[in-house]
């Protein structure tokens, strides 16, 4: 597992008994490594993955048959997927690269083929719907992308025709070769929007003439070549103001040509259903409807949309209805003839709230995708609260005495009620026995939940960016409840709190959620029971003013909630709750609660104190001139964080006390230079109470992006080396000495001594995406970084390897405290991949808590797919194993117990027969 | 690996471990400020304001004046008056009250000669006003620099820094600071050691190289293996002489 390499660093003295020690040292850690990789029969025992691919651009469904079970998408976060019609299960799917380079423009598909301009323009792909597989690619020339469709020579279909801002070219269907490109004329007064072909040896493109004319021209489909030309006028319409219009028609077949009749879309919700006569040149309007949303390649699908309820139109006549929803932006039709010549159809419903819902023939709702999940910005892990009787057993020590015999009774009932609960568990339990397994069924409902014996099962309430709210059980991944905010702007900010937890029975769990629109900086709350996702009829404080920090403080109201503290741009404060006692109370601690504002577009951080009348006064003023450095990232510690031991023993018996400041913020920045020469990643470590810079290093040679991590009394953080072209890792250790200065308390306000700080600098070989650091009950167990790969892995990097005390020369000291010796180079191991296959796509954040066993910690990666598991950085050392031989251990004990009673006997009766002789 | 050459690595280390002691240092220490190119000896001089009011409300006044010189030996000095007798009596309203002696330094560049030193605004720091008065005006004042000499912060501590409400004589104790001043730059993270590890895994496969020269099994073990090879031959011999037919037999 180790490299001979290391083996050899272990033996400066070579003495051979030191060697053999050390490789003893070596096999026992691999063995410690190799316990942490998962069994194969363990795997989705614990984690569970879900894969999505965000809002639908585009969609096809595979044929014109009532029996295709496939779907193609192709989505905002440039994903082409495929999904099983029936149950909404992903069959295969493409992550392309983020951003507008892999940004899909168009989807067409045609039998076996899906065809994909990527990248505004930059390819053209071709893929194999059946496995998913890439036929081939074709770079196209630069230009912007207008247009594409299929071209079909003697009905079938073998070219594919497309339209940039200047050229049109055309490509083989079978291998992407171009078979021409042509420019267009007078491209630069004509906007070319569309092309067509019918299945002739023309291909047309239609481009527009603002407030002037159309103009066709006809292409032969041979050489390219412009059979003619025509300019047409325009319709006389009214567009809603400010509004492109857009066509919608029809076309079944590239090889004929399309339907008569096409929508013309005048407004965001106004349609015009038109007519082309059988002459060819006037149009008759049918039909107007509004408001409405029209499906994209359709037969006739419209939505008369009255309270958002989905009805279905055929191009004449009405053909069915279907249920409610959030206002659907996209609909997508499938329209085909079932055997009795009736027109079946099957819609994809694409909403705003990005649920995508797949619906058939008499408006059932076959299943919905949450999309929406496919960007998490932040979420929280709540406890479940406790079961019926459980709470009324907690609930008996919440009240007041009265009495003892009524005290007594009270006990005598809720004990009587839980031999009832508990019978009736035994009852289930040994009526489930006799079930076959497989109909057992564990459904996890809202009305269920509740906490299990070690609190491993808990509530995620993630907050998505489309303002969608969910609540998911953690042990199976369920969606539980969800809940849409409507009026969400696309860029607000948000940030969760828990303001009251599970534990204050009957107050119900609280969670706030901060809203904040980043342009103008005004901020709304939405408060909610994150277990039942219902929403909270608190009053609300008004937040008239752009809110600029928000704090939790650890007071908590006569209700058990924590107070929020809400600073404005005046740097007046508004509290949340904001009853009597909490004011009191406020006013009493006033002059002991600081806080801290950072300005990263002025480099400015600054401290503030509260004062009695909830104003605040600055106290400190760090400013870090932004022509030299700019703050990038700034964060403290996880206030639920514990941290068991004060100090580390050395090899010498002495204790290393760690520099345990709750207070401290980790600040770093990035040079405004970028030169690879110059630039530099800057780690401060400020009080946040006293703005006291208590370390202040400069990484040279580096730039970002920096993922830091900040706990206990460590830093690490991982930055680019811009000479070496590594990514590397680094880590900060405080510590106070081997005296404590005040062994009882921690105050920022008296602590004048600075701590040690040491430092050590390792080569990563891969980079990375985020970083966290797992979280134990208790802080007792060791602790791990949880690192998110590109790859989509997650490494579990124990912190040991992250250790400043890591000797360069191994001394007796040393080995005695179990450190590593130093080595430049931090080994990615594949068995510390806590996600074996089950890769995340785009990991975006790690959210890690404790469990109710200290060995435990809960984890979950969000990204594009969200992933859950847990992890045991120490092993499980609190818990017996799966295979614990029960039957065993228990068949010895009354063996033993039986042996002892005999031969007790057998004694008894063999000193009887002695007296008797 | 062994991109990194050596001489590089040391004089990057050297440097971490002169600061990473900073702040054992008394003050007129001299630190080394990144890459200061300009030297400017000549130095010059910015307020050190102080306020303590016992409204709170900042009132900054004229504590001192600090002595900067910039360039590639930054050193600072403070020359300061003595308190007032009306200062010491404020000051001792505002232990009282639990109030806040705050000081604040303006923006200024140790480096840049060309442009204009002073920058607006200013930084800030506050200890306690009682631990102040209890550590009988000794304080610690510490002025952060960043890589290219701006002054980004300032920092105040009392010794002892707690408040635990023992009286003072303000005759004696009151009248005169007894300030520790130091300037503190960034210090260097240190670079990954390849070139210490590679050195260090040479040196290791020299040693070991000499003394075993790896022989062959055969080499290590012939005195085992030869009496072995001998004794199965001879037994094999017996056996084909001897029972030759009961083997056969028997198989």
């Amino acid at each position: 597992m180790y490299r001979p390499s290391l083996v050899v660093t272990f033996t400066k003295k070579s003495s051979v008994k030191m060697a053999k020690l050390t490789s003893l040292f070596v096999i026992l850690l691999s063995f410690f490594c190799i316990s942490e990789a998962v069994f194969e029969d363990q795997v989705g025992k614990f984690d569970w993955r879900q894969q999505y691919v965000g809002k639908t651009l585009f969609a096809h469904f595979e044929s014109n048959t009532q029996s295709s079970k496939k779907m193609f998408v192709a989505t905002d976060k440039n994903i082409f997927a495929s999904f099983n019609s029936r149950t909404g299960d992903l069959l295969w799917r493409h992550v392309d690269k983020t951003g507008p380079e892999g940004s899909i423009d168009i989807l067409l598909l045609h039998g076996q083929d899906a065809l994909m301009v990527v990248g505004d323009g930059r390819l053209l792909r071709s893929w194999d719907t059946n496995i998913g597989g890439l036929n081939w690619e074709a770079v196209l020339d630069t230009g912007s992308f207008q247009a594409a469709c299929f071209v079909a020579i003697q009905d079938t279909v073998k070219l594919v025709a497309v339209l940039k801002k200047a050229a049109i070219s055309l490509h083989y269907l079978s291998n992407g070769h171009q078979k021409w490109v042509e420019n267009l004329p007078d491209s630069d007064a004509v906007q070319y929007q569309a092309v067509y072909s019918g299945g002739e040896e023309e291909v047309y493109v239609l481009g527009v003439v603002p407030n002037s004319h159309l103009t066709i021209i006809a292409y032969s489909l041979e050489d390219g070549e412009i059979i003619k030309q025509v300019t047409t006028l325009s319709l006389d319409l009214e567009v809603f103001p400010g509004f492109q219009p857009v066509l919608v028609s029809s076309q079944p077949h590239p090889a004929r040509s399309p339907l008569s009749e096409f929508f013309l879309q005048l407004g965001p919700d106004h349609h015009v259903l038109l007519q082309l006569n059988a002459d060819g040149y006037t149009i008759a309007p049918l039909r107007d409807f509004q408001p409405c949303v029209v499906s994209h390649p359709v037969v006739g699908g419209v939505s008369p949309c009255s309270g958002w309820c989905l009805a279905l139109w055929c191009v004449v006549s009405p053909c069915g209805v279907s249920p409610c929803g959030v206002s659907p932006p996209q609909l997508y039709v499938h329209a085909f003839l079932k055997k009795d010549d009736s027109v079946g159809y099957r819609v994809l419903v694409q909403t705003q709230d990005h649920a995508l819902t797949f619906i058939q023939q008499p408006g059932r709702v076959v299943w919905t995708r949450e999309e929406a999940l496919a960007d998490v910005v932040t979420m929280e892990m709540v406890d479940l609260p406790l079961t019926g009787t459980q709470a009324e057993l907690e609930g008996e020590f919440g009240k007041k005495a009265d009495g003892l015999f009524p005290m007594v009774l009270k006990r005598l009932s809720s004990q009587v009620t839980l031999l009832q609960a508990w019978l009736a568990h035994l009852w289930k339990l040994f009526y489930e026995a006799r079930k076959p397994r497989s109909q057992v069924k564990n459904e996890v409902t809202i009305e269920t939940l509740s906490r299990d014996e070690f609190n491993l099962q808990k509530m995620m309430v993630m907050v998505t960016a489309s303002g969608k709210l969910f609540g998911i059980d953690s042990k199976s991944g369920s969606i539980l409840w969800k809940h849409y905010l409507e009026n969400v702007q696309p860029n607000a900010a948000f940030k969760l709190i828990v303001q009251r937890t599970t534990a204050h029975f009957p107050h119900p769990p609280q969670c706030t959620l901060l809203i904040k629109d980043k342009d103008t900086g005004l901020a709304t709350l939405h408060v909610f029971n994150p277990i039942f996702g219902r929403k909270s009829h608190i009053a609300l404080p008004a937040l008239p003013r752009p809110i600029l920090q928000s704090l939790l403080l650890p007071v908590i109201d006569q209700d058990y909630a924590k107070v929020l503290l809400l600073v404005d741009d005046q740097y007046k404060v508004t509290a949340f709750p904001s009853t009597k006692n909490v004011l009191q109370q406020l006013q009493e601690m006033a002059s002991s609660i600081f806080f801290y504002l950072i300005r990263s577009d002025q480099g400015n951080l600054s401290g503030f104190r509260l004062r009695k009348d909830l104003s605040t006064e600055r106290i400190w003023e760090v400013v870090l001139p932004t022509e030299v450095q700019k703050i990038v990232a700034v964060k403290g510690k996880r206030p639920n964080e514990h941290v068991h031991s004060q100090g580390r023993v050395m090899g010498d018996r002495s204790v290393l006390y760690k520099y345990l400041n709750p207070n401290l913020l980790a600040v770093v920045t990035e040079s405004t230079d970028t030169h690879p020469e110059r630039a530099f990643v800057g780690v401060f470590l400020v009080d946040g109470v006293t703005g006291r810079i208590i370390h202040e290093a400069v990484q040279r040679k580096a730039r970002g992006p920096v993922h830091f991590v900040h706990s206990e009394n460590w830093v690490v953080y991982e930055y680019w080396n811009t000479k070496s072209r590594r990514n590397e890792f680094s880590v900060l250790e405080l510590f106070e000495g081997t005296e404590l200065y005040n062994s009882t308390v921690f105050s920022s306000l008296d602590r004048p001594h600075l701590p040690q700080v040491l430092q050590q600098t390792y080569i990563f070989p891969s980079p990375i995406t985020t970083m966290e650091a797992t979280l134990t009950e208790k802080g007792i167990t060791s602790r791990h970084l949880l690192v998110g790969l590109p790859s989509g892995a997650i490494l579990s990097l124990p912190k040991m390897f992250l250790d400043p005390r890591r000797p360069e020369v191994v001394t007796e000291h040393s080995r005695e405290e179990n450190l590593i010796p130093y080595a430049p180079e931090m080994p990615i191991r594949t068995e510390w991949f806590i996600n074996y296959n089950q890769t995340v796509a785009r990991v975006k954040g790690i959210y890690t808590a404790p469990s109710g066993l200290e060995s435990t910690c809960l984890v979950v990666a969000y990204g594009l797919d969200i992933y859950q598991t847990r992890v045991y950085p120490s092993k499980q050392f609190d818990v017996l194993k799966d295979d614990y031989d029960y039957v065993l251990i228990s068949s010895v004990l009354f063996a033993l117990f039986f042996a002892t009673m005999i031969s007790k006997r057998l004694a008894q009766v063999k000193l009887l027969n002695r007296a008797w002789r | 690996m062994a991109s990194v050459p050596r001489s590089f690595l040391l004089l990057s280390i050297i440097p971490t471990i002169l600061i990473l002691c900073a702040d054992f240092a008394c003050c007129n220490t001299g630190r080394k400020t990144g890459d200061g190119l300009d030297t400017d000896f000549s130095g010059f001089s910015v307020p050190l304001e102080h306020s303590f009011e016992v409204d709170d409300v900042s009132r900054f006044r004229m504590r001192g004046a600090l002595q900067l010189r910039g360039g590639r030996e930054t050193s600072v000095s403070l020359s300061q008056s003595q308190l007032s007798e009306e200062d010491r009596k404020t000051l001792k309203e505002v232990a009282a009250v639990d109030g806040l002696y705050k000081i604040r330094v303006p923006r200024v560049s140790l480096t840049d000669r060309q442009t204009e030193r002073q920058m607006d605004g200013y930084l800030t720091a506050f200890v306690r006003a009682c631990s102040l008065v209890e550590s009988h005006l000794s304080d610690v004042i510490t002025l952060h620099t960043d890589v290219s000499g701006y002054l980004i912060g300032v920092s105040i501590v009392t010794i002892p820094g707690a408040c635990r409400g023992t009286e003072v004589e303000d005759e004696v104790d009151l009248e005169a600071f007894n300030t520790t001043l130091t300037i503190i730059a960034p210090t260097n993270a240190p670079q990954p050691e390849t070139a210490l590890f590679i050195e260090r895994m040479d040196i290791e496969h020299e040693k070991r190289g000499k003394p075993q020269e790896q022989k062959s099994f055969f080499a290590k073990y012939w005195m085992y293996i030869v009496p072995l090879v001998l004794f199965l031959m001879m037994s094999g011999a017996q056996d084909q002489s001897g029972g030759g037919a009961a083997n056969g037999g028997g198989r």
